[in-house]
């Protein structure tokens, strides 16, 4: 063992003597081993960048809350089985809150009615169009996951007396006021007036495609007068324990039959969605494009592991009589073997590592670039990398190495 | 100690044989080349004792390094027994070789075999890293062991900056640091001139004077005349065996 230890140990001393004996032959082997950890690194910081924002952009759905609506989120085949069903309207929330409050233990702990749709915003000469308006109850506020970064939600006073108040997104609050506070101002939301009472903080976007800093709060009776809800709407439902997701949607579902006085054996006429569902579907697709993502990267990698074989074989090729010497002095056939392993992993670990600060690089310059995309680059990025070299290293240092080790020490000796 | 060449045949000592180390009988060997089988031992038998001072001798292609390599256990017979220490060697395995070579064995190659990038002092410690030696038992031993053979001043510079009786005594120091049963040498002398030669044969007796089993291999009279005992080889045969006049 402790021989091991002092072969090992001398490996490396003649490892780098030999990388700087033959330094532009191994800087060049080297980068092909760069190029290949860059390139994967790389992308598995990209990968890992696009995971965190498609989960911000989840998160933003909220993790603890259900949706009850009259289509799924999910692609449907038998559309005919859904058209039909009766439409999700506020009223709704009532019945179905009165039935949670008498549930014992239950899983759910409020379910808000939210109507929506598309207006136009305008003050004075500004507008904004694709404005998404939300009528919703006072309750609205157990199921923001936005600080509100001004002002105030609407009550339950506001809400009942049918007030045209607004609570408005980040980025309609600045493009209609440009820097100036908007509370107290009147807003046109097609063409009503709303007075603003409060402004959202910014919450970025949903996948890139929809903006949550896109939309407008207006207490769900002022929503009636002014847009009507005939369009429907949909319940939000906040459980209490985000954990119990299974046992919660089968509580909801028990629930929403009894408000809709369903017969036993008819099937549900609503839906109930979360995020999850969304996950579930796109997961496949983004491990599909990490897996080839990767794959592509890695042979990039696979060209620098080529590298280091060939220089494995040309400097065993160089040093036979060197082999020879050894094994007359009394090295064991792992001792040679380990030796040009070891020179294998030391030019991949080199190469590894400059590939890995320039990745770092790269990722800093990007992030200073666009500050919006999510580039981490992780300390598992690190060990992965080094793992990467060092697998690398043995793997195309093998052969040679295998060789070396099995030469015949008398012909070793006579090689010139 | 300045070595000083010691003309062979006077005032020499001879020490009194001891326990028998090699003992080979009827040993053969067959190379193949191609369709072609080279005979380069046709049924050898020696026995060396502890205490010997052996010359080889032999034209060139009379098996002379093939027996050599046989001798220091980098190679097996094809037919015949080996015995070394009293040990049968004629069919270890390759680690088992390597460590009988690495513990008994110390070689002196005629172009010393020196790493090119390793210091004296790095050389002469690699048989005893194989041997397991820690750091600081090795340096002290390789340090003692450079300085025996005049070389104490000089034991960090690398091969290239040392003349060939320099990197000549490396490899003897290297060949020696180990304490071995026997040094085996081929053609030490054969890649230095006639001097140097002289003085690294000089360095050879005082080994043996100090106790060391020799065998060296050469086809130059000269040099064999350093040795004790002669063994003449011819077409892999060994035609006299005789000790040194
Ligand atoms: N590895 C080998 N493969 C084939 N033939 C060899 C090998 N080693 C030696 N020989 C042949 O064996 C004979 C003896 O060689 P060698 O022992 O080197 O002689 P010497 O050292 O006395 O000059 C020569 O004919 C040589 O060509
Ligand atoms: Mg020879």
């Amino acid at each position: 063992m402790k021989r091991l230890i002092y072969e090992l140990s001398e490996s490396v001393r003649i490892a780098f003597a030999q990388i700087r004996a033959n330094k532009l032959r191994s800087a060049l082997t080297a980068l092909g081993v760069i190029i290949g950890i860059v390139a994967v690194t790389l992308m598995g910081t990209a990968i890992s960048g696009i995971d965190t924002g498609f989960q911000n952009s989840l998160n933003m759905l909220g993790d603890d809350i259900l949706y009850v609506q009259k289509w799924p989120w999910h692609d449907v085949e038998d559309w005919w089985n859904y058209v039909g069903r009766p439409p999700i309207t506020p009223e709704l929330a009532t019945p179905l809150n009165a039935i949670i409050a008498q549930t014992p233990n239950s899983l759910l702990e409020i379910a808000v009615p939210v109507a929506g749709r598309g207006t136009t915003a305008k003050f004075n000469e500004n507008k904004v169009s694709n404005v998404i308006t939300f009528g919703t109850s006072a309750d609205y506020s157990r199921i923001l996951n936005v600080e509100i970064q001004e002002g105030r939600l609407f009550n339950e006073t506001e809400d009942a007396s049918g007030r045209r108040v607004c609570v408005l997104g980040y980025d309609i609050a600045e493009a209609l006021f440009q820097g100036r506070s908007a509370l107290g101002q009147q807003v046109l939301l097609n063409d009503q007036p709303f007075l603003v009472i409060g402004v959202l903080a910014k919450q970025g976007s949903f996948l890139g495609l929809m903006s949550f800093d896109n939309q407008a709060v207006v207490p769900l009776e002022a929503f009636r007068k002014s847009f009507g809800t005939r369009r429907g709407a949909e319940l939000r439902v906040k459980m209490k324990d985000k954990n119990k997701l299974e046992e919660a949607r089968e509580e909801l579902i028990g629930a929403m039959r009894r408000v809709r006085a369903q017969l036993p054996g008819e099937r549900d006429n609503f839906s109930i969605n979360e995020q999850g569902a969304i996950k579930a579907q796109l997961d496949p697709i983004k491990s599909a494009i990490a897996m080839a993502g990767l794959f592509i990267t890695g042979l990039s990698l696979f060209v620098g592991a080529i590298g280091i074989m060939n220089i494995t074989f040309v400097s065993v090729k160089e040093r036979t009589k060197e082999i020879g010497t050894r094994k007359a002095l009394g090295a064991r056939r792992r001792t040679i073997l380990l030796q040009f392993l070891v020179e294998a992993v030391s030019i991949c670990l080199i190469g590894g590592v400059v590939g890995l600060l320039l990745t770092y690089g790269m990722v800093l310059g990007v992030g200073a670039a666009f500050p919006s995309f999510p580039a981490d680059f992780s300390i598992g990025l690190v060990f992965l990398s080094v793992a990467v070299s060092v697998v690398v290293g043995i793997v195309s240092g093998f052969a040679p190495a295998w060789g070396a080790s099995r030469l015949d020490p008398v012909v070793a000796l006579r090689y010139e | 100690m300045s070595p000083s060449p010691v003309p062979a045949n006077t005032h020499r000592v001879t020490r009194p044989p001891g326990a028998l180390v090699i003992d080979i009988a009827g040993v053969t060997k067959l190379y193949k080349m191609g369709a072609e089988i080279i005979h380069a031992l046709r049924g050898v038998s020696l026995e060396i004792r502890r205490n010997e001072y052996l010359a080889i001798m032999g034209p060139s292609g009379s098996g002379k390094s093939t027996l050599m390599n046989m001798l220091g256990c980098l190679d097996t017979p094809t037919d015949g027994r080996y015995m070394f220490n009293g040990k049968n060697v004629a069919h270890m395995e390759d680690d088992e070789l390597a460590d009988i070579r690495n513990r008994e064995i110390g070689f002196v190659f005629q172009t010393f075999n020196l790493l090119p990038r390793s210091t004296a002092l790095a050389n002469v410690e690699l048989p005893l890293i194989y041997a397991g030696l820690p750091a600081h038992a090795r340096r002290e031993r390789a340090a003692q062991t450079l300085h025996d053979v005049g070389l104490g001043e000089r034991m960090l510079h690398k091969p290239n900056e040392l003349s060939g009786g320099q990197r000549q005594r490396v490899a003897i120091a290297r060949a020696l640091v180990n304490s071995p049963s026997i040094i085996l040498a081929d053609e030490p002398t054969g890649n230095l001139d006639s001097k140097t030669g002289v003085e690294i044969m000089a360095l050879f007796e005082q080994l043996y004077e100090d106790g060391n089993t020799i065998i060296v291999v050469t086809h130059e009279e000269d040099i064999a005349r350093h040795a004790r005992r002669i063994v003449r080889l011819r077409d892999g045969l060994i035609e006299s065996d005789a000790p040194a006049v």
